[in-house]
């Protein structure tokens, strides 16, 4: 039938077409929803001040992102993942093998905060012991006030970032494990004959009574399930907490108030470096990928009068070497 | 007499139609209470979105003479286009500062305000407007030039009633020293509140500034979905229904496949999101977060619904009539598409109509490949651009704005929510008419 050959050869040449024309002009970026801001600030910046277009940045979490970028080399992969925690060994080596080289880019830090409703007052400071304490899955408290007597007597309601962020790791290591170590909890685990990294996960183990909820989704997930529960504490990013000021308030961690300031200077505990990783192969086949990496991590943007500060990000102290880092990818 | 023949008559009614009665009553109460239900709901959500959506549609301006200084913007003096575009958008932020300074000279305003603070007035996308405006023609530059800025997102939010003096209290992005200087700017008209085009037909907007994100670039990405899933799932789904319902013989073959296209047309989208990920990007490789990988998802999905819509429709054309036509000599073929699929064609296109509505709103297939995030910000000039390069879709630009932090976004999605709800409606409002107009009884 020559109608239905006509057919197929339309449709085959529209796929190849398609796929000819895969090459594609602007950067791609995923990953991390909390350096998602920084990374769309930069690219709407990038694409006002330069000839290029506008870089696509999509969120996903850090786990995916990398997962993304070290799926393998090509126009169709990604080419800069954002990422709110570490690659471990094992990733970056086996990233490595599948994609050639991959470079580190830190952007700056992320202080990580308790925050609560403003009307739930009393919660202007928690220490990790405190936290650890009411939320451990060993602990029977049902009210703050049974934790520390100086809490208000409010009952355990925590929201805490689910597993598939990279924010929790953060608060299983700055906050948990800090906790346990303090109230003794880890000695005495390690006395019992634990190795360390068993007694570790032993003192991440959040309870599961329904105290401590899980957010899978973002920070406004976490508010409104503040607005449902206003005895609620959650778990929020700086940047977010800037933005809510008028709903809630953050507690000092041992005495030291969130803020830009003090997770600089490294007195406030709970903070964690962000960081991109950059597919070299694809520096020369993406035009402007080079330039925004370049601009990204310039004084202007990234630097402590940038608009990525004035947005809630810590800037690096160490920028020049990370634009020296920048400067030597090819 | 006995006292079961009267309650037997016509005028005594007996207890047992008492009862029926009774029941019928209640059964209608029920209806109709179930029915109040349902439109008390669809009225609290209208109002909901209503009252929350519209306010997107409105956006502060401050409108401010710009000197386009020379000494900042051309150094040199020469008018060389590449040396002026050297000249980043940072370096426009000086002569904003100087033309907000002039307004409040000029209107006798005086404030405390620092420099930050009071350039945090305007927007953002102040300075690439006016860097814009200038490399269109250097020769601009040491003219002064009337602009129309908007006003950050905050103070919007204090204009609207979202922020108050004192719930900005801890806020490092506004204080209320800005809001009374917003007081009196408004009170000398160079501040004012307007209908803002540019929500409607505008770009995504960064984090940094929600008052310039509009859903313009969303909505042509919603197009081309739509265009590449009326192209593809039509003709497709057409064909492929005529032939299972004229041509094939009825077996078990058939069966299945009916039985097939059924389950898929309950099958969740999120599981259509990921088969396209595995097939169209990583096996086909085609682009990633692009219409047309988009919308050859969505044909998946909308291809069920129209092929048994457009079976229905076949179905319901009489027998008699392909008969008549079979009858005075006309082929198979024939017959099907001079007389059976003109009278099934209004059917078919409610159907159609129906099922693109369905792919319209949908936004979980999209999270997959990657049509969600800070991605519609190029307009599509041509039409392969507008195929081919990345861009999102209406309802996944609503989530993505419903997850940012700044609750200016939150607002944005609510009147994203009117647009496309008035998308929908005319949609269906189309399908109802042709299926009106058009459709015959036999």
């Amino acid at each position: 039938m020559p109608f239905i050959k006509k057919l197929l050869s339309i449709a085959s040449i529209s796929v190849l077409s398609a796929t000819a024309l895969v090459a594609r002009d602007q950067v791609h970026i995923a990953g991390s929803s909390t350096v998602l801001p920084y990374a769309s600030i930069v690219a709407e910046a990038f694409g006002e001040n330069f000839d290029f277009p506008t870089p696509i940045v999509e969120g996903g979490g850090s786990g995916a992102g990398r997962k993304r970028m070290c799926e393998g080399v090509g126009l169709n992969t990604i080419d800069i993942a954002n990422s709110s925690s570490l690659m471990k060994q094992e990733q970056w080596d086996a990233c490595q093998e599948t994609v050639g080289k991959v470079t580190e880019v830190r952007i700056g830090y992320d202080g990580i905060t308790f925050s609560t409703r403003l009307e739930n007052e009393g919660f202007n400071d928690l220490t990790p012991a405190q936290i650890y304490l009411a939320l451990s899955d060993k602990s029977t408290a049902s009210s703050w006030a049974d934790v520390d007597p100086a809490l208000p007597d409010v009952a355990i309601k925590a929201f805490i970032p689910g597993t598939k962020h990279g924010t929790r790791e953060v608060f299983e290591k700055k906050v948990m494990l800090a906790g346990c170590k303090v109230v003794g909890t880890y000695q005495k685990l390690i006395d019992e004959g634990l190795e360390k990294k068993p007694a570790e996960k032993e003192c991440f183990k959040v309870r599961t009574d329904g105290s401590s909820v899980d957010i899978d989704g973002d920070y406004t997930e976490t508010l409104a399930s503040l607005d449902a529960n206003p005895e609620g504490i959650g778990v929020f990013g700086l940047s977010f907490l800037l933005n809510n000021t008028d709903k809630i308030y953050a507690a000092k961690v041992n005495g030291v108030e969130p803020s830009t300031e003090t997770i600089a200077s490294g007195e406030y505990p709970v903070s964690r470096p962000l960081q991109f990783y950059v597919k070299n192969s694809h520096v020369s086949q993406v035009p402007g990928m080079k330039e925004y990496i370049e601009f990204f991590v310039s004084d202007e943007i990234a630097g402590p009068d940038g608009p990525l500060a004035e947005y809630g990000l810590v800037s690096d102290p160490e920028l020049s070497e990370t634009q020296a880092l920048v400067e030597a990818i090819e | 007499m006995t006292e079961t023949s009267h309650t037997n008559s016509l005028f005594n009614v007996s207890s047992k139609t008492k009862n029926r009665n009774a029941a019928e009553r209640r059964f209608r109460i029920y209806g109709i209470l179930a029915i109040s239900i349902g439109l008390l709901m669809l009225l609290v959500l209208a109002s909901t979105i209503i009252l929350r959506g519209t306010s997107a549609f409105q956006q502060t301006f401050i409108t401010l003479d710009v000197d386009l200084l020379e000494s900042k913007l051309d150094k040199k003096g020469n008018r060389n286009v590449d040396d002026i575009k050297k000249v980043s958008t940072f370096g426009y932020s000086p002569i904003l500062l100087n033309a907000m300074k002039k307004v409040l000279e000029k209107h006798e305003i005086s404030t405390s305000l620092k420099k930050k603070a009071l350039g945090g007035i305007i927007s953002k996308s102040a300075p690439s407007q006016i860097r814009d405006f200038v490399l269109e023609d250097v020769n601009r530059i040491g003219q002064t030039v009337e602009f129309k800025f908007l006003v950050n997102g905050w103070i919007d939010g204090y204009i609207k009633g979202r922020y108050s003096r004192e719930s900005v209290a801890n806020s490092k992005f506004a204080s209320a020293e800005q809001f009374d200087l917003i007081d009196q700017l408004l009170e000398v008209g160079v501040v004012e509140k307007k209908f803002n085009f540019d929500f409607i037909f505008g770009a995504d907007a960064s984090d940094q500034r929600p008052e310039a994100a509009g859903i313009g670039v969303a909505m042509v990405g919603s197009f081309y979905l739509m265009l590449v899933v009326l192209v593809l799932s039509l003709p497709l789904g057409v064909a492929a229904s005529i032939y299972l319902e004229e041509f094939a013989k009825q077996n078990i073959f058939t069966d299945i496949i009916e039985v097939t296209i059924s389950n898929l047309a309950a099958v969740p989208s999120i599981v259509f999101g990921i088969l396209g990920l595995a097939v169209f990007i990583n096996y086909m490789h085609l682009p990633q977060s692009t219409p047309i990988v988009g919308g050859l998802v969505l044909t998946l999905m909308t291809l069920p619904t129209i092929i048994i819509s457009t079976r229905a429709s076949l179905k319901s054309v009489p027998p008699s009539i392909r008969d008549a036509a079979l009858g005075l000599g006309a082929s198979k073929m024939q017959t099907v598409f001079h007389h059976v699929l003109p009278l099934a064609a209004p059917g078919i296109l409610t159907g159609t109509i129906i099922g693109m509505a369905q792919a319209l709103g949908e936004s979980a297939p999209l999270l997959l490949i990657g049509m969600i995030g800070y991605v519609a910000t190029n307009m599509p000039t041509t039409i392969s651009e507008g195929l081919l390069s990345p861009n999102s879709a209406m309802p996944a630009q609503i989530y993505e704005w419903a997850k940012r932090a700044d609750p200016a976004f939150i607002e944005r999605a609510w009147g994203g929510i009117i647009i496309l709800l008035i998308f929908l409606l005319t949609m269906n409002t189309m399908a109802v008419i042709l299926r009106r107009r058009f459709e015959r009884r036999w």
